[in-house]
């Protein structure tokens, strides 16, 4: 009877335990959002949007040529960076048998858990050194390589996970392995794939320590991608280890644009993505 | 030793063996001689010898783990998709050496249908087109005469016809098994294999499947490997009894199950093993 009701005192209190983490969880994701919404939303205004930053000491401006200049870099980023990865990762899914492809898995993992800092003194020495300037190129390079493993990885993960019998049916009907791959395994497996795309271009656009030495930051608008260019997680960090209240605001207001930005990206690649429907 | 036996340089051209085309006789199909399978270092057949009738349903019977279904996949060469898969002796198919043609042209002439349903995630209409646009149909009414004849044959045309751009998935699992045959006919092949098609259905399904494989006999020959002996038994011209990966007894269907030759086939059939 006593053993009884130890084992339900157990039970109730595990259940207890696991439910307070997860609440947790969802509580300090929440704390931050609100945290977002009610720091960042009072100083959002037309002006940060259409203005440059204004010099410290005065108030206002806005934030106009960092949302582009991330926008840039990202972008940079993403077209060096997803061909390689997700066509390396078709690679390690259908190909990958041996030395050669665990030395590239092996190797993606590592680059993974690589400090992004590091990216940027790779991009440092490979294209500011050279170019001796300090460029949006810069960035979308170090980015880039922070965006290569992880697509590579998520994009192999995913193919595997189409089952080999639509392969062997594919193959049965006299297609070869690439258009197989072209026209079965890759669409059955476009929703995972793109999704795995689009989480790694939303932690690469949050990025500020791989830009501090490639893209560097920038007051004006950048006349090209050659230039130092601003981004909003550089504006982020600069503003918020400035001294003045109002920089504090604005940097808030970066960090909520940025969110947006990232959940925009998140939920049209989904609704384009919807599932079920037969892909032509 | 099987090493040595490396399978494309046996087969001689049609004409180089005048002997095999005696008058009167029918050329088989497929003719398969000493074919032997290894995964790896572990044998799965053994010297295999079957002529395959064309216009015929010829039936693989046997335990699971037999071979049959790997016998299946060489014919036309799928066991390629398994690493350490290696094959020594000859498959001729209208007596050209199927081991050596290029491998989308052998599957083109030989087609299969699987175990399990295995539609693309696509719509029906572009589930039955795959095979003719893979291999460059792309006029679209060419494509739709296809697809509407193909659905036909494989007895499902009445149940699809107004949804054909729906989702291959939305079909029950007999109808998509279905598609899967409509699939593999559209391009048209000479030899259709299916490998235990009906093991994922339920009667009903199963019945359907048996009566539109009995009726692509017409243009089609047909190898089926089975589980289930009345199926065999059902539809089968010829049938075959693999056991540990030796074909142990081939004859006429009838002969099989009523009049064995060997005490193995008779013990499987009578439900002593197996």
């Amino acid at each position: 009877m006593t053993q009884h009701r130890w084992r339900n005192f157990i039970n109730a209190l595990m259940f207890g335990v696991t439910a307070a983490c997860a609440l947790a969880t969802v509580l300090v994701l929440f704390w931050i959002l609100g945290f977002l919404l009610w720091n960042g939303g009072k100083s959002l205004n037309l002006a940060f949007f259409t203005q440059l930053p204004k010099p410290p000491g005065e108030t206002g401006g806005g934030m106009a040529n960092a949302i582009v200049g991330s926008v840039q870099i990202v972008l940079i980023a993403s077209i060096i960076g997803i061909p390689i990865g997700f066509l390396g990762g078709i690679y390690l899914a259908e190909f990958g048998r041996g030395a050669f492809p665990f030395l590239v898995r092996y190797t993606a993992d590592l680059l993974n858990g690589v400090p992004s800092i590091v990216m940027g003194l790779f991009a440092y020495a490979i294209v500011v050194r050279p170019m001796h300037q300090f460029s949006a190129l810069a960035g979308g390079v170090a980015l880039s390589v922070i965006l290569i493993p992880t697509t590579i990885r998520t994009t192999e993960q995913f193919l595997r996970a189409v089952p080999q019998t639509l392969r062997e049916g594919a193959l049965a009907l006299g297609a070869n392995k690439w258009k197989t791959i072209a026209t079965v395994v890759v669409p059955a497996a476009v929703r995972g794939v793109a999704t795995g795309m689009i989480l790694g271009i939303a932690r690469i656009a949050g990025e500020s320590a791989p830009l501090l030495f490639t893209s560097f930051g920038n007051d004006y608008w950048s006349r090209s991608l050659g230039q130092p260019t601003s981004a909003l997680p550089l504006m982020i960090y600069k503003y918020a280890i400035s001294p003045y209240a109002d920089w504090h605001r604005q940097a808030w207001a970066a960090g909520l644009v940025l969110l947006v930005l990232m959940l925009l990206l998140n939920i049209s690649a989904r609704l384009v993505l919807s599932p079920g429907a037969p892909r032509n | 030793m099987m090493g040595t036996l490396q399978n494309s340089t046996i087969a001689g051209p049609p004409a180089a063996n005048p002997g095999a085309a005696a008058p009167g006789r029918v050329e088989p199909k497929l003719k398969i001689s000493r074919l032997n399978f290894f995964y790896g270092a572990y044998q799965a057949l053994h010297g295999v010898e079957l002529e395959i009738a064309a216009n015929r349903i010829t039936a693989l019977i046997g335990p699971s783990g037999c071979g049959k279904s790997t016998f299946l996949r060489v014919l036309n060469r799928m066991h390629e998709t398994v690493r350490g898969a290696r094959v020594a002796g000859e498959v001729l198919l209208d007596n050209e050496d199927a081991l050596a043609m290029d491998v989308s042209r052998l599957r083109r002439r030989v087609g299969m249908v699987f175990q399990k349903p295995n539609p693309f995630p696509k719509s029906i209409f572009d589930n039955v087109a795959y095979g003719l646009r893979v291999n460059g149909t792309r006029n679209s009414a060419r494509l739709k005469e296809a697809v509407e004849h193909s659905l036909k044959r494989a007895a499902l045309w009445e149940e699809v016809k107004d949804k054909l751009h729906k989702s291959a998935y939305d079909l029950s699992g007999g109808q998509q098994q279905r598609l899967c045959i409509a699939r593999g006919l559209a391009v048209d092949p000479e030899v259709l294999l299916l490998d235990e098609p009906s093991s994922a259905l339920d009667p009903i399904a199963t019945a359907k499947i048996e009566e539109l494989v009995f009726h692509l006999k017409d243009n089609c020959t047909i190898v089926i490997v089975t589980h289930n002996m009345q199926q065999a038994a059902r539809i089968a011209d010829e049938t075959g009894f693999f056991l540990l990966g030796k074909l142990i007894e081939f004859d006429k269907t009838e002969t099989i199950f009523k009049n064995p030759a060997k005490k193995e086939t008779e013990d499987y059939i009578t439900g002593r093993f197996g």
